[in-house]
C-alpha cells in the first residue's frame, strides 16, 4: 500500500511538474522521464536478476532506429513506428539473451559489450541509411500522430510523462509478482532457485527481453519526441549512462533509478556548463558510489529508514 | 516389494581421470529412510549430485517413478517431486526467513497469496521457526539456517527428499530437534540422507548404502551394516 | 603498385600493429591472469604513456633523440605508479570484487581520459622519432634471363618502425623471463593459483596485486610511447587500444600469455591486411563478433587447452 502510494504520489507529482515548471526545467524534465525510463528496464536487469550488461545502448539504439528508419523510409505513423522500435529492441535482445546467457558475470558483461560494439559499428556502416554519427532529423509531419505534434513542448512532456508513468508502474507491479520475486531469488543465489524448480535460464531469457524492450521504448520516443536519430546513442556511453544512473540511485529498487537519472542529468548538465571535460562528474560517481555507497541513494534509504520499499 | 520411487543403474562420473563414482546401483522404495555413508571422498556428494541433476553422469541411467529422467535439467526434477538440501547452507542470505519459504512454496501454489501465506507459516511452525520468520536468513544462527533449508524442502512436498550432510555442524540438543524432525517428515515422504553422524544413521535409516572409492561397498539394515565386517574394516574402524 | 607489393606493405604495417598490440594486450592478459579482474581503463594507461611521451619530450626539447629516450625511460614508469596508485586507493577497498571492479574501472576510464582533455587538451600532437630513416625492399621479379630485384615506388619501411617491432619482442622476451625464472615471476603466479595459500605462505598479497597491476599499465603505456612517433598522441586513443586488447586477450585465451601472442600476431596482421583491402569498420565489427562468440561457446580462448 505505502509503495503504491509512494510511486502514484510521484506520477502525480511529474505531472503536477507540467503546469509549474519554467521552460527549461520542462525540456530537462521531459528527457529525464525519457532517460528514466530506459534506466528502469535497465535496473529490471541488473537491480533486480543481478545481471550487469554492458551493451544496453545496443536495446535503445534498436528502438531508436527501428522507430526512426521506420518514419523516414517507411512512412509508418509515430504510434506503429514506436511498436517497431519495441519489436526490434525485443527481438535483438532475445537473439543477444540467448546467446549471452550461456555465460555469466564477467563474461556477460564483455558479451554484451562486444554486441553493443558491433551494432554501433553496424550502425555506421550503413551509413547510407543512417547518416552514421551524424544522424538524421524528424521533423514536421513525421512526428504528428492522431493530431497531435510530438515536437510541440507540452505535449512532448505528456507523451514522455505517459512512457515513464507506464514503465514505473509496470516495473512496480511486476516486481510484486511470483515472476518477479523469482529474479530476486535468481541474483540472490541462481543455484538455489534452480533446486527449487525454476527454470532460472528461461526467466533470465525473459528479463532480458523485457529489459530491452523498455530500454528500446525509450529509444524509440526518444527518437520520436526530440526529433533526432544519432549513432551516439549506440556508442558504449549510452550503455555506462544507466549503469551509472541506477548505481546512484539505488539498484534493485523501483524508484531509484529515476532519481539517480534525475540527480545525474542535473550534476552533468551543471559541468558541462564548466568544462568540456564534463564526464568526468560520471567518472568520479561510478569511482565514490562504488567505494561508498553500492546501495545507492533508495538502497540506503531502503536500509536505514523504509525496508518496505520495493 | 514396492516398486522404486527412485532407481540408478550403472552411474559413472570422473574429475580429470579420477574415478568420483563407479557403477553405482541404488534403488529407493517409496516410504523408506535411506542412509548414504563412507569415508570423506567416497563420492556421496557426487552421486546425489548426479541424482538431483547439478552434475551430468559420465554413465549410467536414472529413472523416477520408472520414467527415465537422466537428462533432464535439474529444476524439471525438482517439479517431478524431489527436493534437495545443500550441504553447505545455501538459502537466500539477504532475504527475509518467510520469503525464502515463500518462493520454495509459490513454485507449486502460484499467485494465490493466502495459500502461500498458510504453506510458510505450517511449514515454519513444523521447524520451529515461526518466531523468526520476519528475519533476514542471513543473521540466522547456523543451526536455524539448516533447519530453514530443510522448510524450504518441506514447503515444495517432495516426495523425495535429499538431505546432504543435514547435521554438519549442529550442537548436540539440535541434533535431537533434527531427528525427531527427520522422523516427522518420514511419514509422508521418502529420503536420502547423507550422513556422518552415526548415532544419527542408526537412529533414523532403515536402510544403509555404504559407498567407498565411488563404489557401493555394502547395502542392507543398519544390523546388517552394523555386522559386516568389509564396512567395519573400510569405514566404521578407520573412523 | 602490383598486388605483391602491396600484399607486404600491409604486412609490415600489420607486424607493426601486432608488436605494439601484443605489449598492450599483455598488460591487460597480466592482470586478468593474476588478479582476475578484468581492467576497463587499460586502453587509458596506453593514451597516458603517449600523453605522457609528449609531456616529457616536450621538457627536454631538442631534435634529437634524447628527448624521446627520456619519454621512453619515464612515462611507462609514471603510468605504473599511477595505476599501483590507484589499486590501493581504489580496487583494494573493494576487494577487487570482480564486477565492481569493472564498474570502479569504468570510473576510473572517464577519469583519466576527461582529466586528460582538461590538461592536454583536445588536439592530436606528435613526437619526433629519434631515428627515421627510409629503407627500400626489393621485391623479386621473374624476367627473362632470370630472377630480377626491383625497388617498387612506395615499398619501404623506416628505421623507427623495424625499431618498435624489435623493441615489443624484446620487452615480451624479458616479462616471460621475469614470470618463468624469477622470484618476482614465481610470487606472482603463486598469488594466481592460490590466494589464500599465498597469504598464508607470507606473500604480500596486495602488494603484488598494487605491482602487477602498475605493471600491466606500465606495458600499455610503453606501447602508447612507442606508437606516439607513428601516431600522435590524443586523449581519446585508449578506446581502440582497449576494444583491440580484449580482442586479443579474449581469443588468445584469458591470462595466457603465449595465446595473447599469437592472437596479437593473428589480429595485428589480419586488421593491417584486411584495413587495406575492405572497410575497417566491417573487420571490426566481425572481430567484435568473433570475440563474443569465442566467449560464449569457448571460453577458455581459440588457443587455450580446454578449462578444467
Amino acid at each position: 500500500m505505502r509503495a503504491a502510494g509512494l510511486h502514484l504520489g510521484l506520477v502525480g507529482l511529474l505531472l503536477a511538474a507540467h503546469f509549474v515548471l519554467p521552460a527549461y526545467h520542462h525540456g530537462v524534465l521531459a528527457r529525464v522521464m525519457v532517460l528514466a525510463a530506459y534506466a528502469t528496464g535497465y535496473n529490471l536487469l541488473f537491480g533486480y536478476t543481478g545481471l550487469l550488461s554492458l551493451g544496453h545502448a545496443m536495446f535503445f539504439a534498436a528502438g531508436m532506429y527501428g522507430a526512426g528508419l521506420g518514419v523516414r523510409f517507411l512512412a509508418l505513423d509515430p504510434g506503429l513506428a514506436l511498436l517497431a522500435g519495441v519489436a526490434a529492441g525485443a527481438l535483438l535482445g532475445l537473439a543477444v539473451g540467448l546467446l549471452a546467457l550461456r555465460t555469466a558475470g564477467v563474461a556477460f558483461m564483455i558479451v554484451t559489450l562486444m554486441f553493443a560494439q558491433a551494432t554501433h559499428l553496424g550502425i555506421l556502416l550503413a551509413g547510407r541509411w543512417t547518416r552514421g554519427d551524424e544522424g538524421f532529423v524528424l521533423q514536421g509531419p513525421e512526428r504528428v500522430v492522431l493530431g497531435l505534434d510530438l515536437g510541440d513542448a507540452a505535449i512532448r512532456y505528456l507523451a514522455a510523462w505517459a512512457l515513464f508513468s507506464a514503465v514505473l508502474l509496470l516495473v512496480l507491479r511486476l516486481v510484486s509478482l511470483p515472476a518477479g520475486r523469482v529474479l530476486v531469488a535468481i541474483r540472490e543465489n541462481e543455484e538455489r532457485a534452480r533446486l527449487l524448480g525454476y527454470d532460472t535460464r528461461a526467466h533470465k531469457l525473459r528479463a532480458v527481453v523485457l529489459s530491452a524492450a523498455i530500454a528500446a521504448a525509450a529509444g524509440a520516443a526518444y527518437a520520436l519526441l526530440f526529433g533526432y536519430v544519432g549513432a551516439t546513442f549506440a556508442s558504449v556511453q549510452y550503455s555506462i549512462l544507466p549503469l551509472l544512473w541506477v548505481l546512484l540511485g539505488g539498484a534493485g529498487t523501483v524508484i531509484g533509478p529515476f532519481l539517480g537519472t534525475l540527480l545525474m542529468f542535473y550534476l552533468i548538465d551543471t559541468a558541462s556548463g564548466l568544462t568540456p571535460a564534463y564526464m568526468l562528474v560520471a567518472g568520479l560517481a561510478l569511482v565514490l558510489l562504488t567505494l561508498f555507497a553500492p546501495q545507492g541513494l533508495a538502497g540506503e534509504v531502503r536500509r536505514r529508514l523504509a525496508p518496505w520499499l520495493p | 516389494m514396492n516398486a522404486p520411487i527412485l532407481s540408478a543403474r550403472g552411474l559413472c562420473k570422473s574429475f580429470g581421470g579420477l574415478r568420483a563414482v563407479h557403477e553405482v546401483d541404488l534403488d529407493l522404495v517409496p516410504g523408506e529412510v535411506r542412509a548414504l555413508i563412507g569415508p570423506n571422498g567416497a563420492g556421496k556428494t557426487t552421486l546425489v549430485s548426479m541424482l538431483i541433476g547439478r552434475i551430468a553422469p559420465d554413465a549410467g541411467r536414472i529413472l523416477l517413478d520408472g520414467a527415465d529422467i537422466t537428462r533432464l535439467p535439474a529444476h524439471a526434477r525438482v517439479r517431478r517431486g524431489m527436493a534437495y538440501s545443500f550441504q553447505i547452507t545455501s538459502v537466500f542470505q539477504r532475504l527475509p526467513v518467510e520469503e525464502n519459504v515463500a518462493l520454495a512454496a509459490r513454485r507449486r501454489l502460484g499467485r494465490d497469496r493466502a495459500a502461500v501465506a498458510g504453506e510458510v507459516a505450517r511449514v515454519l511452525a513444523e521447524v520451529g521457526l515461526s518466531a523468526e520468520a520476519g528475519r533476514m536468513a542471513g543473521d540466522l544462527s547456523y543451526g536455524h539456517q539448516r533447519l530453514l533449508e530443510i522448510a524450504m524442502g518441506l514447503a515444495q512436498r517432495p516426495r523425495l527428499m535429499i538431505l546432504d550432510e543435514p547435521t554438519q555442524g549442529l550442537a548436540e540438543a539440535e541434533v535431537a530437534g533434527f531427528r525427531r524432525l527427520v522422523r516427522a517428515i518420514s511419514a509422508d515422504c521418502t529420503i536420502l540422507l547423507i550422513e556422518h553422524n552415526m548415532d544419527v544413521v542408526m537412529a533414523l535409516a532403515d536402510r544403509i548404502t555404504v559407498l567407498d572409492f565411488g563404489e557401493v561397498l555394502a547395502e542392507g539394515t543398519p544390523e546388517q551394516i552394523r555386522a559386516d565386517p568389509a564396512v567395519q574394516a573400510a569405514y566404521l574402524g578407520a573412523a | 603498385m602490383d598486388f605483391g607489393p602491396h600484399l607486404m606493405l600491409a604486412l609490415i604495417e600489420g607486424a607493426v600493429l601486432s608488436a605494439v598490440l601484443a605489449l598492450t594486450a599483455a598488460g591487460l592478459s597480466l592482470v586478468f591472469g593474476v588478479m582476475r579482474v578484468v581492467n576497463v581503463a587499460h586502453g587509458e594507461f596506453y593514451m597516458l604513456g603517449a600523453v605522457a611521451a609528449w609531456f616529457v619530450a616536450a621538457a627536454v626539447g631538442g631534435a634529437g633523440p634524447a628527448a624521446f629516450l627520456a619519454a621512453l625511460a619515464l612515462a611507462p614508469l609514471a603510468v605504473c605508479a599511477l595505476a599501483a596508485a590507484a589499486d590501493l586507493a581504489v580496487l583494494r577497498r573493494i576487494a577487487h570484487d570482480p564486477e565492481r571492479t569493472i564498474v570502479a574501472t569504468i570510473g576510473l576510464l572517464y577519469i583519466l581520459q576527461q582529466a586528460t582533455l582538461m590538461g592536454f587538451g583536445p588536439d592530436a600532437r606528435p613526437v619526433a622519432p629519434p631515428f627515421n630513416a627510409r629503407i627500400a625492399i626489393p621485391w623479386p621479379v621473374w624476367e627473362e634471363g632470370g630472377l630480377a630485384l626491383t625497388w617498387p615506388w612506395g615499398l619501404s619501411v623506416t628505421t623507427y618502425k623495424l625499431f618498435v617491432i624489435a623493441a615489443a619482442a624484446a620487452v615480451l622476451a624479458g616479462l616471460w623471463l621475469m614470470l618463468t625464472r624469477t622470484r618476482a615471476g614465481l610470487v606472482m603466479r603463486a598469488t594466481q593459483w592460490d590466494r589464500e595459500t599465498a597469504t598464508a605462505f607470507g606473500i604480500p598479497v596486495e602488494r603484488v596485486y598494487a605491482l602487477t597491476f602498475g605493471l600491466g599499465a606500465g606495458l600499455a603505456a610503453l606501447a602508447g610511447v612507442l606508437v606516439v612517433p607513428i601516431q600522435q598522441a590524443h586523449y581519446l586513443m585508449g578506446g581502440d587500444a582497449l576494444l583491440l586488447s580484449f580482442i586479443v586477450v579474449i581469443i588468445g585465451g584469458l591470462g595466457s600469455l603465449p595465446g595473447t601472442l599469437v592472437a596479437a600476431l593473428l589480429i595485428g596482421m589480419s586488421e593491417g591486411i584486411v584495413s587495406v583491402f575492405f572497410s575497417p569498420t566491417l573487420a571490426k565489427i566481425l572481430a567484435t563478433l568473433l570475440v563474443a562468440l569465442v566467449l560464449v561457446f569457448r571460453p577458455q580462448g581459440l588457443f587455450g587447452a580446454a578449462g578444467r
